[in-house]
């Protein structure tokens, strides 16, 4: 029996919760003898949201006991490079430190080295700078027509957009046309481990800068850097030890990064930043932040026929890939029906606040959230059941590939199927009864029910996704995987010895995972948008399918037989063969008597992208008097195509769940009017924690995708994608009966307290 | 993240806390369960230049029945307020209450005295102090006095206790038998109160609320209205009277002064008051 598809328990989880792993800051001389006499790296940060920089004094603090430098923009001989390899001008660049303008709260601005991290902060404040304030420019409305620019070059705060705005005949013959504004607000990733890196300059092997860093990305570190300081890659070795989450906040090098690696050189020490929690929360890139102004139209018996999406993306106040990822959300526009006419426009602006990037999800938790939102507006509208109107527009199920009006080709799918397992599981009609029964006894805590269908795109956007695998087998009989996708929670180390010893019979135990160090990992990617199995995983599958292959040819030597002949039992991993019965020789004497390195490396490249889809459906209780709105039920049906490990892929749906129930309910990154942040540590922020969740009620449900060997799709982001729309509208649903129409994310007691009342007064 | 330099001294007697205290004047404050303190100095929001650890003092940490009333030592942490069988059967008020605070790590570190020295309006204890009409017993240089809990919030974060003394114990009247209500209403499990509200019945019902001004407050319309025999729903809409709610992040004035009536009348209700 194959091992691909049971409950593998994971092989890396003693460690960590034993309390064995290694993360950057834990690293000393145990880790290389070299880290040693560490200096520290503290930064100065803006204080401002806009301001130009009238005076930077940094004296004071070079007089301060225990620092060893202060460095300011002027001392740097690093050039800033394109946004986004080129994607935008040279009006925005972003500067590594400072130039003589800051643009948020918690831009770095000077770094203090010196002998111990409390040292390095009691000279961070002797610092002096005086800032002559500009205005600050929040909230993505004001942005586009605001008379301060944030790049007075460039000449508008609008730096990158998708699509045309809506056609004028887009709703011809529509009996209803709903139209809203919604929020899709700023979250932060917020992983346990927040940033932080070690700089060591020289070494052996023609290495000159080796780089510890919390990264979901070793290789791209890697190559940026060396681009940076002019070095080969090979002159640059990026090792990404532990990794304590990341949620697309660890995707690329930072300038506190790359600063800490110039500090480095530049006092001659090995150097360690390690960021606090304070900084985490306006360092790491903040994820989310759009505005929709959203249209659908369709006919009286709930047929939609014409949808379109406004996007105003916020940028922060650097634009990176934020200002991009509205691409997936135009992309991914339509969700899962069936419109004839769908149109989206996305625009993004720069602002003073944190840049935004990637954040679990990353444009299409935004997509969804607008296209779920319109149907239950629609539904609304028309005065339908919301789960009537979806099936009404759902696409079939024998329409794919199905091609969207935003030009995604969805590979395969079964939404109807999606949405009726979960509407079985719920116990849909009988929720609906016990809400008429509860509304029409005036229960004072109103219950409601949320629906939400998805489709989302993996290892996208397009073709081309590339990871790399290598295999190797040592004589002793044990493996070893290389593989360019490194981990940092995922369980790639307990996935990818499945697929070893599904195809080898090599056991999991025998086999070795290595990966997040650009030495030992001769080429890679990363992990990052549910992409590791599907790409990561299927290089390993081709090349150990290579080694196989190889395998049988040495078998059939040694068992003097054809290699039509050889069979490899997946169970032992011995080779034998009818003829000679009796006689069977293992991996270990294959390997020996090859005489030759067994290795393989393979590189898969992506044909098209895939898109896991599903529906989660919400059960919620509101408490009218407050407005206090508790999950009670999440039912979700996630499809991710294959799957490889149930128990790891439910980790991951209940993780991506956490967090988008979190996205309707808790969370917000927040500014005042000055640009001051609000949310800057956890109490403010308030991550949920499981006292606000219940388990979620996970729906099997797998339609292999035929694009990639093993049919898997992504399953990191699902979560997060489905359950954010089906629990905001479950809390809208509550209170529909006392006349509220929409609530924006996240809906916290006062805003839906505060909806009501508007509601109560409406109504007179 | 990191504090400002400071000198630590690690007390072994309330006598040698009060002679650091002395010696040191207001440069010192006092540590007990640190998880008011250490937050502040952290952010460098407090920057004393003398820490005088009191958090070992074991023989301030206890729960007595003296009697007419309760005596708990300022060193008591929250969670041994929890577990007391003696205040689950006199004051069971106190016990749940602390129950309610923060996380379990917070429970097992924080302690009375420092909840209420500290002031702080969102803490949950100061609100049972003031509903429970308790006694603070404050010991200095001149030996103990006491301060009742209504004198005893001086201000925001400023309380009766002055930078020579230290709070030493708490005395609460016994209300056995006597029904109570704690009405806390927070965005998760382990918040601080949005706004909590605490009623003790018994003779004299007490009532108090908090994050509703910028100390903990009582609800003094609320107790007078019940007193002149108004029901619950009645006596629960003149909770924000005389309070001075903030706005924050969490809540606006009008929303806090909502959630004070409804809290209010639910802890009436559930208390049968009114
Ligand atoms: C994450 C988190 C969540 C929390 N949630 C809640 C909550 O939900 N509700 C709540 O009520 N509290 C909450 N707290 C605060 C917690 O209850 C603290 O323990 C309490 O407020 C202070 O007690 P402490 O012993 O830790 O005092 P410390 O922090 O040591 O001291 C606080 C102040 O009181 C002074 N002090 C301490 N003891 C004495 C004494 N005996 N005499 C004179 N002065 C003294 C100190 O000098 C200092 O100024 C939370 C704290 C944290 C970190």
């Amino acid at each position: 029996m194959s091992v691909l598809g049971t409950r593998v328990v994971r092989k890396e989880d003693p460690r960590l919760l034993r309390g064995e792993a290694r993360y950057v800051a834990d690293l000393d001389e145990t880790d290389d003898p070299r880290l040693v006499g560490l200096a520290h790296v503290v930064f100065v940060r803006s204080t401002v949201a806009h301001a130009t920089i009238a005076e930077l004094d940094v004296a004071e603090a070079l007089e301060a006991p225990g620092v060893i430098g202060v460095y300011t923009h002027a001392d740097l001989d690093l050039e800033a490079p394109p946004v986004m390899g080129g994607m935008l001008g040279p009006d925005v660049v972003r500067p590594f430190l400072a130039d003589g303008r800051v643009r948020y709260v918690g831009e770095p601005v000077a770094v203090v080295v010196a002998e111990s991290v409390a040292e390095g902060v009691d000279a961070a404040e002797l610092v002096f700078v005086d800032y002559d304030l500009l205005e600050p420019v929040i909230g993505v409305e004001a942005a586009v027509d605001a008379d301060t620019l944030l790049f007075p070059a460039h000449g508008s705060n609008v730096v990158s957009g998708f699509g045309a705005e809506a056609p004028d005949d887009l709703f011809d013959g529509c009996d209803v046309v709903v139209r809203h504004r919604i929020v899709n607000q700023r979250l932060a990733p917020a992983p346990i481990e927040p940033r932080g890196c070690v700089a060591v300059w020289g070494g052996d092997d023609g290495v000159e800068l080796t780089f510890w860093t919390s990264t979901q990305t070793a290789h791209g570190v890697r190559s940026t850097l060396a681009d940076r300081f002019g070095l080969e890659h090979d002159a640059v070795r990026v090792i990404a030890p532990d990794v304590g989450g990341g949620f697309g906040g660890k995707m690329h090098l930072y300038p506190d990064e790359l600063i800490t690696a110039w500090v480095a050189r530049r006092v001659g020490r090995p150097a360690r930043w390690i960021e606090t929690r304070s900084e985490s929360m306006l360092g790491i890139h903040h994820g989310r932040d759009q505005v929709h102004e959203l249209a659908i139209g369709g006919t009286r018996d709930g047929r939609v026929l014409a949808y379109h999406l406004e996007v105003l993306q916020d940028a922060g106040a650097y634009p990176d890939i934020g200002a991009f990822l509205p691409y997936f959300t135009r992309l991914m526009a339509q969700g899962t029906y069936d419109i004839a006419r769908v149109s989206c426009r996305t625009r993004s602006v720069v602002t003073t606040t944190t840049p935004t990037a990637a954040y679990r999800g990353a444009g299409r938790p935004e997509a969804a959230a607008a296209i779920e939102r319109a149907m239950d507006l629609f539904a609304a509208a028309v005065d339908l059941d919301p789960v009537k109107v979806r099936r009404r527009n759902l696409i079939p199920a024998d329409a794919f590939p199905y091609t969207t009006q935003t030009g995604a080709t969805y590979d395969c799918g079964n939404y109807p199927r999606a949405l009726a397992l979960a509407v079985e599981a719920a116990g849909y009609d009988d929720l609906r009864d016990e809400q008429a029964r509860r509304r029409a006894a005036g229960d004072p805590v109103a219950m409601g029910i949320g629906v939400a269908c998805y489709v989302e795109i993996t290892a996208g956007p397009g073709a081309g996704e590339k990871e790399f695998a290598r295999l190797t087998i040592d004589p002793d009989g044990s493996a070893t995987v290389f593989t360019g996708s490194s981990a940092h929670g995922q369980g790639h180390a307990t996935a990818w010895s499945m697929i070893v010893h599904d195809l080898t019979g090599i056991p999991m135990d025998r086999v070795e995972v290595v990966h997040g160090d650009t030495a030992k990992v001769e080429a890679g990617v990363g992990t990052y948008g549910s992409r590791s199995l599907q790409v990561g995983g299927s290089a390993l599958h081709r090349a150990t399918s290579h080694l196989v292959a190889r395998g049988v040819e040495v078998a059939a030597k040694l068992l003097d037989v054809d290699e039509a002949e050889v069979a490899l039992d997946t169970e032992t991993g011995t080779f034998s063969a009818e003829s000679v019965s009796g006689e069977a020789v293992g991996w270990d004497e294959v390997v020996r008597l090859s005489g030759e390195p067994f290795t393989e490396a393979h590189e898969f490249v992506t044909e098209t992208p895939t898109y896991p889809f599903g529906a989660h459906i919400a059960v919620v209780e509101v408490d009218t008097e407050t407005g206090q709105a508790r999950l009670v039920r999440l039912v979700a049906v996630d499809d991710a195509g294959r799957i490889l490990n149930p128990l790891i892929v439910e980790g991951q749906r209940h993780g991506g769940i956490a967090q988008g129930v979190a996205q309707a309910l808790v969370e917000e990154v927040r500014y005042d009017a000055d640009g001051n942040p609000q949310t800057a540590n956890l109490a403010d922020y308030g991550l949920i924690s499981t006292m606000e969740l219940p388990a979620a009620e996970l729906v099997p449900m797998e339609t292999p995708t035929p694009v990639n060997p093993l049919g898997a799709k992504g399953i990191g982001e699902s979560g997060t994608i489905g359950a954010t729309p089906a629990v905001q509208n479950a809390v809208v649903d509550a209170v529909a009966h006392l006349g509220v129409r929409h609530l924006d994310l996240p809906c916290t007691a006062e805003r839906v307290w505060h909806a009501l009342e508007l509601a109560r007064a409406e109504a007179g | 993240m990191i504090p400002a330099s400071f000198d630590y001294v690690r007390a072994d007697s309330a006598e040698a806390a009060l002679a650091a205290l002395a010696e040191h004047g207001d440069e010192a404050k006092l540590l007990a369960g640190g998880h008011s303190l250490v937050p502040l100095l952290k952010l460098r929001l407090a920057v004393p230049a003398v820490l005088v650890d009191i958090g070992r003092l074991e023989d301030l940490s206890y729960i007595r029945d003296a009697g007419d009333h309760l005596a708990v030592g300022a060193l008591t942490r929250h969670r041994d307020l929890e577990r007391s069988a003696v205040l689950a059967e006199h004051l069971p008020l106190l016990a749940h209450t602390a129950h309610l605070v923060g996380d379990p790590q917070v429970r097992n570190r924080g302690t009375i005295g420092g909840s209420l020295a500290h002031g702080d309006p969102a803490s949950d204890l100061p609100a049972v102090a003031l509903a429970t009409r308790a006694t603070m017993v404050i010991t200095g240089p001149d030996g103990e006095r006491t301060v009742a809990a209504d004198d005893f919030f001086a201000g925001f974060l400023e309380t009766a206790v002055q930078p020579d003394e230290l709070l030493t114990e708490i005395r609460f009247p016994k209300a056995t038998g006597a029904a109570w209500s704690y009405q806390k209403f927070v965005r998760r499990a382990q918040d601080w109160a949005i706004v909590g509200v605490a009623v003790q019945g018994g003779a004299t019902p007490g009532v108090a609320l908090v994050n509703m001004a910028s100390t903990p407050v009582r609800a003094a319309a609320v107790e007078a209205a019940l007193a002149s025999g108004a029901d619950a729903a009645t006596a629960a809409e003149a909770a924000p009277d005389g309070a001075e709610p903030q706005p924050d992040l969490q809540a606006s004035v009008a929303y806090r002064e909502h959630l004070a009536r409804v809290l209010t009348r639910r802890a009436l209700t559930a208390s049968a008051l009114g």
